[in-house]
């Protein structure tokens, strides 16, 4: 129960954080999302973030920052078993299914479905 | 008529904008997803008995999946003008980008519509992401190796 609690809080003020960004500055959605997956990967480099995974479970999962944490999560993984090499070869391993999954339902439904105006 | 006139002119049609409330619909929005995805986690991992870690991947799937499919049939847009950042900095963003970006360029064909469009606004997550992770994993590296 309190993982949902903690999900609810953690999820909520990254999003509220990007809202302020969003409405106090003239930068776009697109350098948010973009900021904020490099800030992601920032926290894990000094293992922040996987503390907030620890406490908050799937809340912390859902913002776009984990996309950055998974990013260099799998990059050291695997340089530690394969030395410099391993940090290019890594890179896509624990993210590959989101951005599969998201290449593979966009194509198969903008096939499917037409454009509304 | 002058500039004063013209800015004041300006200024009574630039749409009110609603800060509190955006903020406060984003971090509601945002928590709510949040949660769902913390729930959708604890019902895969009783469900189909696996592990949190594979049960996240179920989780980003299933968020990735509902949010693609609410893009092409066309009223996921509505929900992000009103929510904001609510929906766009959760996964669910990134897959709206990707499927809005493909459906609109679909006319252009297979190749140069969505072959070319499909990553126009994911495309600078995966790089900043990319070469961020790769920056800080050297330092990180280095850092281990030393």
């Amino acid at each position: 129960m309190s993982y949902l609690i903690l999900s609810f809080l953690f999820c909520g003020t990254v999003c509220a954080i990007a809202q302020i960004i969003l409405d106090h500055t003239k930068l776009t959605p697109g350098h948010i999302t973009s900021i904020f997956v490099a800030v992601g990967a920032f926290l894990d480099a000094f293992g922040i973030y996987d503390y907030f995974i620890m406490k908050c479970g799937g809340g912390a999962l859902v913002p776009i920052t984990s996309f950055g944490h998974s990013l260099i999560h799998g990059a050291l993984a695997k340089a530690e078993s394969m030395g410099f090499m391993g940090l290019l070869m890594g890179m896509f391993d624990l993210t590959a299914s989101g951005i599969t999954a998201a290449i593979i339902f966009s194509f198969i439904f903008t096939l499917i479905f037409k454009a509304k105006d | 008529m002058d500039k004063k006139e013209y800015d004041k002119i300006v200024k009574k049609h630039m749409p009110k904008e609603t800060r509190g409330k955006n903020l406060l619909v984003a971090f509601l929005v945002g928590g709510l997803l949040g949660s769902l995805g913390e729930g959708l986690m604890c019902f895969y991992m009783k469900i189909l008995d696996i592990s949190r870690s594979d049960a996240s991947v179920y989780m980003i799937v299933t968020l990735v999946f509902f949010a693609s499919l609410f893009t092409a049939l066309g009223f996921f847009d509505q929900w992000v003008k009103k929510a904001k950042c609510g929906l766009i900095i959760p996964i669910t963003g990134f897959a709206h980008s990707m499927t809005s970006a493909a459906i609109d360029y679909k006319k252009e064909g297979p190749i140069y519509g969505i072959g070319s469009n499909i990553f126009k606004l994911a495309g600078s997550v995966i790089l900043y992401g990319v070469v961020s992770a790769w920056f800080f994993g050297m330092i990180r590296y280095i850092i281990e190796v030393i």
